[in-house]
């Protein structure tokens, strides 16, 4: 008896503990803690649907791509991304054979210009533009797929010229629409010409490249590194070029076009001592050197699919939702209490603790956010007190069976448990399945709900049992042997009329 | 005591009322799938709720505002790659636009594929705004999603896989569950006719909905009626389980009888497990975000249809496996069939 008291309150101070710890979790707004020696992030994440953003799914083209390089291609991508200053890009390889990069930017609502930073694949080449001044943005074709750079013959990425891709037949001839116009690959663009490549972004020493000053001026400059071996074709060629032209291409579009002012081997600088004085230069400075530094993507990459959200939309929607998650609670509450009397309003305590413990449980883990993720976590609020209906009926049902209350509330928890946990092992295996199912969607829309959903029901199954059975036996112990008010069958919803009172109709009533 | 098991027929019929109908318009082709299986672009579009243009309107704007893009895009001489892919997608594929009202204000219209890297939205919303905003209160924050047909494809393959492996699934458990009872495979071969019960009701609905106003479905519609299926069979684990007991505690009752006796007993927490369930999906219907309403309510059909089925169903059915198996047996052994009249003691 008294161990079985010690027991008790220990559990009551267990989770007393675990409801502080939850509330000083939930209560202390979105912050960052240091707790027991690691970085806690306790901020609330929300996902695309609820603060706006946008997401996109690429493929990459080559269907023999390896791993290596998709990984390389996120990290470029990540980069690229960090560059924007988004805050929490999720930035992952998907698919089977890892082909797939998922790109989440919640809060991103310059989508322009991350289809620029993503969407292109960056082949970055330094072209001789000879006494041609070549506009920014201007599309010219280089002979970087079809000959190859001054330093590297033609690579592979661009397919045969014999068989050429839609990639290299781009690259190369813009307006060579698959079909459409029939031009040979090598048929000039725009300007009727094929510039020779110089050099491309694989030569690039992204480590030297960054912002500079020009010390006469005070001026922004692009800082710029070549490596090794290409150092010396490009001294070649730029000691041989001076005076002339040289422009930078992305994807066969003119980023930046300087006069070549002397010979440069490891090391050179693009300036522009006028425009780039002012902020708008220094913005692109900042640009450029984004580019030349991150400009290479080893991949090809298709757009697979995206969703953009407006963010003007997500705070009605949180909004919503919780007017939606306090009725539900209110009316499961209110219906527990009716029903139950007694029990139910202990199991509406419980379900307090339910709601603290699993949006703790939200923040502390990191789980993002969706709207159908906060639909699984309403929805779980009507199924936390499932196993509390199970357990108060077979109360109900022992109570009219004539057993003392105390015998009673055991033996509904008892024997309310086999179905309690089947029941709950096979929306465990739903979720688990859903799970899988919305990884392919790329959002995390469908996988929020069945994680959401998840982490509900393991935690109704502590707070429905552990929690309520824990209250109930509280009371008992406060109300004592003379506690008759806890005592009375009604309070537990059971009419007193209704009690079996004799063992003889105990028995043919069905009881053991 | 409620003699259910008497009525089985009744509620075999009541069951067949719904699911007929609904049949007959899947059939007709009510199921509307959305781009999560056919690839294309959904638009989110919010006007002033007390003057939203009409459907049509907006349609026409849609493919005016695109058809002047991909004229301008045809001028242009040197397109880059995407926007020779639109160019060509366009030309073999025309742009249309089907527009559906929502509530508050929202209205969704699903068009062909947006190439988003050719700027192709901006474009159509730019043209949307000049039409819709001062006369609409037309909202430029547009939301929009684009599936390309391989992820549509794979959507689609996956959802038949994912029905069919959570039946499975749910298939083992149960033998598991029973495997102490008689005949596990008989629990679990009710529980899931049970469960494709529930899910011909949710079709259905939707068929009926998608013929009469449009409603699509996509992956979170899959989403629903995986989540029902696990319903489902929770409810029915509720009533089998009392069953299960029952069998063991009175071992020389008539098999009927039985299953009328647990339903009995089970019926009121079956029905408040659900009730619960459905409180919180009513609320989140009624004042949850517009754009998981159709969500909610594939749910909210399910989960009452699975409540319904499991009582009035899945036992049933276990009830006239198990007559027809004892007619079999007696009519080899040319004996006549006993009553079936419930004989258990009475609980008021």
């Amino acid at each position: 008896m008294r161990s079985r008291v010690r027991n008790n309150i220990l559990s009551l101070i267990g989770i007393l503990l675990v409801v502080l710890l939850a509330s000083w979790i939930n209560f202390g707004g979105d912050r960052t803690e240091n707790f027991l020696g690691s970085n806690l992030d306790l901020r609330a994440k929300q996902g695309l649907d609820l603060q706006g953003g946008y997401q996109i799914l690429l493929q990459a083209r080559d269907k023999n791509v390896s791993k290596d390089r998709m990984q390389a291609a996120l990290d470029v991508i990540s980069k690229r991304v960090g560059g924007l200053g988004t805050n929490e890009p999720v930035i992952t390889l998907q698919g089977d054979d890892s082909r797939r990069i998922s790109v989440e930017l919640p809060g991103v609502t310059d989508e322009q210009k991350v289809r620029s930073l993503i969407g292109s694949t960056g082949r970055l080449e330094f072209i001789a533009a000879g006494q041609d001044r070549l506009a920014d943005g201007q599309t010219v074709a280089t002979s970087y797929c079809t000959a190859g750079s001054m330093f590297q013959p033609r690579p592979g990425l661009c397919g045969t010229p014999a068989n050429p891709t839609p990639a290299a037949a781009t690259t190369a001839a813009p307006n060579a629409t698959a079909g459409a116009n029939p031009t040979p690959a090598a048929t000039p663009a725009n300007n009727g010409k094929v510039y020779q490549t110089v050099i491309t972004g694989a030569e690039l020493d992204p480590s030297k490249v960054d912002v500079g000053f020009d010390q006469n001026t005070g001026a922004n400059q692009v800082l710029f590194g070549v490596k090794g071996d290409a150092a010396n074709t490009f001294q070649n060629f730029t000691s041989s070029n001076t005076g002339q032209q040289m422009a930078i291409v992305l994807d066969g579009k003119v980023i930046s076009a300087a006069n070549i002012a002397g010979a440069i081997s490891t090391q050179g600088q693009i300036s522009n001592p006028t425009a780039w004085a002012t902020a708008a230069g220094k913005a692109e400075v900042q640009n450029l050197v984004l580019q030349l530094k991150y400009g290479a993507l080893p991949v090809e990459l298709d757009v697979l699919s995206s969703r953009k959200v407006g963010a003007t939309l997500g705070q009605d929607s949180i909004d919503r939702s919780f007017i939606a998650g306090a009725v539900g609670l209110g009316i499961v509450a209110l219906f527990m209490l009716l029903y139950f009397r007694l029990p139910g309003l202990l199991a509406d305590l419980a379900l307090v603790v339910y709601a603290l413990v699993t949006f703790a449980i939200f923040k502390w883990f990191g789980v993002v956010l969706t709207l159908a993720g906060i639909a699984g976590f309403i929805l779980s609020i009507g199924m936390a007190v499932d196993a509390n209906v199970l357990i108060f009926s077979r109360m109900k049902e022992e109570l009219r069976l004539g057993r003392p209350i105390e015998r009673a509330v055991e033996d509904g928890f008892r024997n309310a448990w086999p179905s309690i946990r089947d029941s709950n092992i096979s929306t465990m295996i739903t979720c688990a399945i859903l799970y899988w199912f919305g990884g392919l969607t790329g959002t995390s829309v469908i996988q929020g709900f069945a994680l959401t959903l998840f982490l509900g029901v393991v935690c109704s199954l502590f707070t429905a049992i552990t929690v309520t059975h824990t209250f109930l036996k509280t009371m008992f112990m406060l109300a004592g042997r003379r506690g008759t008010v806890v005592r009375h069958t009604w309070w537990y919803g059971v009419n007193p009329v209704h009690v079996v009172r004799r063992a003889s109709d105990r028995a043919a009533a069905g009881g053991d | 005591m409620l003699d259910l098991v008497g009525k089985r027929y009744w509620f075999l019929g009541l069951s067949m009322l719904i699911i007929i109908p609904g049949l007959l318009f899947i059939l007709l082709g009510g199921l509307r799938p959305g781009i999560d299986f056919t690839g294309g672009s959904s638009w989110e579009l919010r006007f002033d709720k007390t003057r939203v243009p009409a459907t049509n309107e907006v349609q026409t704007a849609l493919v005016d505002a695109d058809a002047a893009f991909i004229k301008d895009l045809q001028a242009k001489p040197n397109p880059t790659k995407p926007e020779q892919d639109l160019l060509a997608l366009r030309q073999s594929q025309k742009f249309e636009t089907i527009a559906q009202p929502s509530d508050e204000g929202l209205m969704i219209v699903r068009t062909g594929e947006i190439k988003d890297v050719t700027g192709e939205k901006t474009a159509i919303v730019n043209s949307l705004s000049d039409r819709f905003k001062d006369k609409n209160g037309f909202n430029p924050d547009v939301s929009i999603t684009t599936t390309g047909p391989t992820v549509a494809g794979e959507i689609t393959l996956r959802s038949v896989f994912a029905v069919g492996l959570v039946s499975l699934g749910i298939l083992l458990y149960l033998a598991w569950a029973f495997r102490r009872v008689k005949q596990p495979w008989r629990y679990g071969a009710c529980a899931i006719i049970a469960m494709l019960h529930d899910v011909l009701v949710v079709l259905g609905v939707f068929a009926i909905l998608g013929k009469l106003f449009g409603v699509e479905i996509d992956a979170l519609f899959v989403t629903a009626l995986l989540t029902v299926i696990g319903f489902s069979v929770h409810d029915t684990i509720v009533v089998f389980d009392r069953l299960r007991e029952n069998q063991i505690r009175h071992p020389a009752e008539s098999f009927p009888a039985m299953v009328n006796y647990s339903l009995v007993q089970t019926l009121a927490r079956s029905v408040n497990t659900s009730l619960t369930t459905i409180f919180t999906l009513s609320a989140l219907y009624l004042f949850g975000g517009a754009t998981i309403r159709s969500f909610v309510l594939a749910l909210l059909v399910g989960i009452i249809s699975g409540t319904y089925s499991s009582i009035f169903n899945a036992s049933m059915l276990l009830v006239i496996w198990n007559e027809w198996e004892a007619k079999r047996k007696q009519q080899r052994r040319g004996a006549r069939p006993t009553a079936t009249a419930p004989t258990m003691p009475q609980i008021r």
